[in-house]
């Protein structure tokens, strides 16, 4: 093989290299014992020999690091199925110092932000720093390899489940620790840490094998990741304000959820999506038993939903069966400005200029709490001796309807209509012609999309007490299609991601909500640029936005004919092979 | 079984199709030939609803064919390989296939057929969970006939299933044609490739700029001069 000249050259520094990062090492296992600040900062980084959580977050990753450098040395790649090539210890190393570097670099800043300014920091900070510099410079050397290959590992079901409930695990850690931080430079932290963790995981090849994993154990996965959210407040010691965050981010989550069957599948831009949030939680408002509702009548809570959706459901159609007929920007722009008159009509349903449905501006507050026989999600409960406040309550009721989405995005995404719609998606006329009933199947989507936001509006009406027109605003629709964008079309897992950044971030970082237009906007930028397939991106997606790359897609063909059989096949699968020569006997 | 009285077709005031009429019988294999322009490929598009006639009349097995809406005529046992095949280049092959048989609703028939296409084109049952559009330009022209086929049409109608390819795959391509015509499948054939077209064809219509100037059997077209002159490239 031909390797270009400065490669080599750069291999004869791999052994010097790796001693240099390797003294960067020991220089970061020792800097967690030396006070970082002056004062406590983030946390309490002010002990000799006591490491405080944020370094003990920066000791785990240091370890990883070490275990990386000297694995990387010991362990050479010989042998497709050899460990030095399932797991590539040289990529790890590098992540895993950059993360180091990122990470060390972002406390100090926070750290100094938040004191007095640099003075603040001790030796200890200034020692990690130099060390994570070390490190840097020197894994920069090591050769990186090839793309680890654990990922074709086939390992026993009881690993692959393990693998599963402890990735879980470290996601419940994460997402209970990160909401309890109350520092925003701590919260901050906290996140580039987790972020860099998961990076280093995918670089030694660990993600590829969970994801492997996961996919041939889809079940396990639901359940348990079923179980991590249903547990999730009890991890909170009753603090009802995180709980009004999750409740929040669940709300976006499961909204955005419903956008995706909208945009991700059937490949609509919606851009006033929210308004059928809106209609739904207009329509709960209306129908609850708050003194100021404008109608008389209130059904029992399930019925309310089933009206709200339906109302939601009858404005898509509404708004849909004209616009569906053109295509691409002419439905972004139009349902952009349904949005507007969504928003401005609740304004004027006031009494004075139309009905009074809304009270307008003023909207509809003083909504009262649900009530399932006689369970009162208004009122604390204590169950296992931990507080489960009004909004844990409610978040349990939104898991619930999150779970109702995704299992219809999931069952609609794997149908008939799901491919219908993935056709409709890639051309129009071609699904025409295959007698795909596109106006319908739009209508479907658009529809479809609407009940969901409809249902998820009701429950809000509830979880937030008042609804108002203000609540509705055009940014809140661009903000969905972000989190769907960010995350990765048409996928469960990278929605769900994209909402909670997107949400989560601007709850936690108040200080830079001035900025939030500015960020999201930069990061979206940023994303198109480099990964504009989304954080977890969907198979068919990924080809979608690298379709020039034969490797990868071999690979993802590989991939879903190992999902399909249920088990992996071993190295590089037998088909592209057979089909290679069989495309050569056709020539 | 198909009858087309009196065509038109129009892009704006601009008309492709200048009222023509042709018949196709059950079992044939007729061929529309035509120098680029000559409205083939708007004729095909018309009989498959995709688009709207200005006047006249298409029948098909005794049924008014024309203002039947797109995603119906594939019900009605019309199958259309549309010109420059339009794969679903990012879905699979077996998605591809699959979404040939939308319509349809039996699991098992569908199943089946999916079988008998893999056995027609081994490639692609080798191959199936690969993205189409990974695949070379026979491989694709395969797939677009057997996604066609997956409707199990009565009327199969295949636009320039040649083009771009090398003469072996173009013969593959004609053979497989002939074997469809052989298991009962009726085709309506557009080519730019006259000779291929020919061979097989019961019956052959040419096109200039909208009208059918001449017909005939294929076997009398291919010995015709004006075809050979214009569409064979013989020198007389």
């Amino acid at each position: 093989m031909n390797r270009p000249a400065f490669l080599a050259s750069f291999e004869r520094f791999a052994a010097p290299g790796r001693l240099v990062a390797l003294v960067g090492t020991a220089l970061l296992l020792a800097a967690p014992m030396l006070p970082w600040a002056y004062r406590p900062a983030l946390d309490d980084m002010t002990f000799w020999f006591a490491p405080s959580p944020l370094q003990w977050c920066g000791l785990a990753l240091t370890v990883v690091l070490l275990a990386c450098l000297v694995l990387g040395w010991v362990v050479r790649p010989q042998g497709r199925r050899s460990l030095g090539r399932r797991l590539n210890f040289n990529r790890g190393a590098r992540a895993a110092a950059i993360a180091l570097l990122a990470f060390v670099a972002v406390v100090l800043v926070a750290s100094a932000l938040e004191l007095a300014g640099l003075v603040a920091l001790e030796p200890g900070g200034w020692l990690a720093l130099a060390g994570a510099m070390l490190a840097a410079s020197g894994v920069l050397t090591l050769p990186r390899g090839e793309e680890p290959t654990l990922r074709t590992l086939r390992s026993p079901a009881w690993l692959q489940i393990l693998g599963i409930v402890l990735a879980l695990a470290f996601v419940l850690f994460v997402a209970a620790y990160g909401l309890d931080l109350d520092d925003p430079g701590a919260f901050f932290s906290f996140g580039v840490w987790a972020g860099v963790v998961v990076w280093v995981a995918a670089q030694v090849g660990l993600l590829g094998w969970l994801s492997t994993a996961a996919g041939q154990n889809r079940s396990v996965l639901v359940l348990s990741a079923f179980v991590v959210a249903f547990v999730f407040p009890f991890t909170q010691n009753g603090s009802d304000a995180n709980m009004s965050i999750a409740a929040g981010v669940l709300i976006f989550a499961a909204t955005a959820m419903g956008l995706n069957i909208v945009v991700g599948l059937a490949g609509l831009l919606d851009l006033g999506y929210i308004a059928f949030l809106g209609a739904g939680a207009f329509t709960a408002a209306v129908l609850s038993e708050s003194a100021f509702a404008t109608i008389g009548w209130s059904p029992p809570f399930p019925i309310v939903v089933l009206i709200s959706g339906c109302v939601s459901a009858l404005l898509g159609l509404l708004i849909g069966s004209p616009t569906l007929r053109v295509s691409g920007d002419y439905l972004a722009i139009v349902t952009l400005a349904f949005g507007e008159i969504f928003r401005i009509s609740m304004n004027n349903l006031d009494g004075t200029d139309g009905p009074n449905l809304t009270r307008g501006s003023n909207g509809i507050p003083a909504i009262p709490n649900l009530d399932f026989f006689g369970f009162d999600f208004g009122s604390p409960h204590d169950i296992f001796g931990i507080t489960i406040g009004r909004f844990a309550n409610y978040y349990w009721l939104l898991l619930l309807v999150m779970g109702l989405i995704i299992l219809v995005f999931t069952n609609l995404n794997r149908s008939r209509i799901g491919r219908g719609w993935v056709a409709i998606r890639e051309d129009e006329r071609a699904a025409e012609a295959m007698g795909v009933n596109t106006f319908g199947l739009k209508l479907l989507a658009f529809a479809g999309g609407a009940f969901l936001a409809g249902v998820a509006g009701s429950v809000k009406a509830h979880v937030d007490v008042s609804v108002t027109p203000d609540q509705y605003i055009f940014l809140e629709s661009a903000f969905l299609v972000a989190g769907i964008v960010l995350g990765g079309m048409g996928t469960v897992g990278g929605v769900l991601v994209g909402a909670t950044v997107l949400k989560l971030l601007p709850e936690k970082l108040r200080f830079f909500e001035d900025y939030r237009l500015l960020t999201f906007g930069l990061l979206l930028v940023v994303m198109m640029r480099f990964r504009p397939e989304g954080l977890m991106p969907d198979e068919r997606r990924q080809l979608e936005f690298h379709d020039d790359d034969e490797e990868l897609a071999d690979e993802v063909a590989d991939d879903v004919a190992a999902h399909r059989v249920g088990s992996v096949v071993e190295g590089t699968s037998a088909e592209p092979g057979s089909g290679a020569t069989a495309k050569g006997d056709h020539r | 079984m198909l009858e087309v009285k009196d065509l038109v077709v129009a892009y704006g005031r601009v008309q492709a199709v200048k009222g023509i009429s042709f018949t196709v019988e059950q079992g044939q294999i007729v061929s529309l030939l035509g120098t680029n322009g000559a409205g083939k490929t708007t004729t095909l598009r018309t009989i498959s609803g995709l688009l709207k006639p200005v006047s006249g009349e298409i029948w098909f097995e005794g049924e008014r064919l024309d203002g039947v809406p797109a995603h119906q005529i594939v019900t009605r046992g019309i199958a259309h390989s549309p010109e420059g095949r339009r794969l679903f280049p990012r879905m699979s092959v077996e998605d591809n296939l699959l979404l040939g048989a939308f319509t349809r609703r039996d699991a098992a028939g569908v199943r089946q057929d999916l079988d008998r296409v893999y056995g027609l084109f081994t490639v692609l049952g080798e191959r199936r969970n690969q993205a189409a559009g990974l695949f070379s330009g026979g491989e694709q022209q395969m797939l677009a006939i057997g996604r066609a086929m997956m409707s199990r049409p009565r009327l199969l109608m295949l636009d320039e299933p040649s083009m771009g390819l090398s003469p072996i795959m173009t013969q593959t391509i004609m053979r497989t044609i002939a074997d469809l015509q052989a298991e009962g499948t009726t085709i309506l054939l557009v080519e730019q490739n006259a000779q291929a077209a020919l061979q097989l064809s019961d019956r052959g219509y040419v096109l200039e700029v909208g009208a059918i100037t001449f017909s005939d059997t294929g076997a009398a077209l291919l010995e015709d001069d004006r075809v050979k002159r214009t569409y064979l490239g013989v020198d007389l």
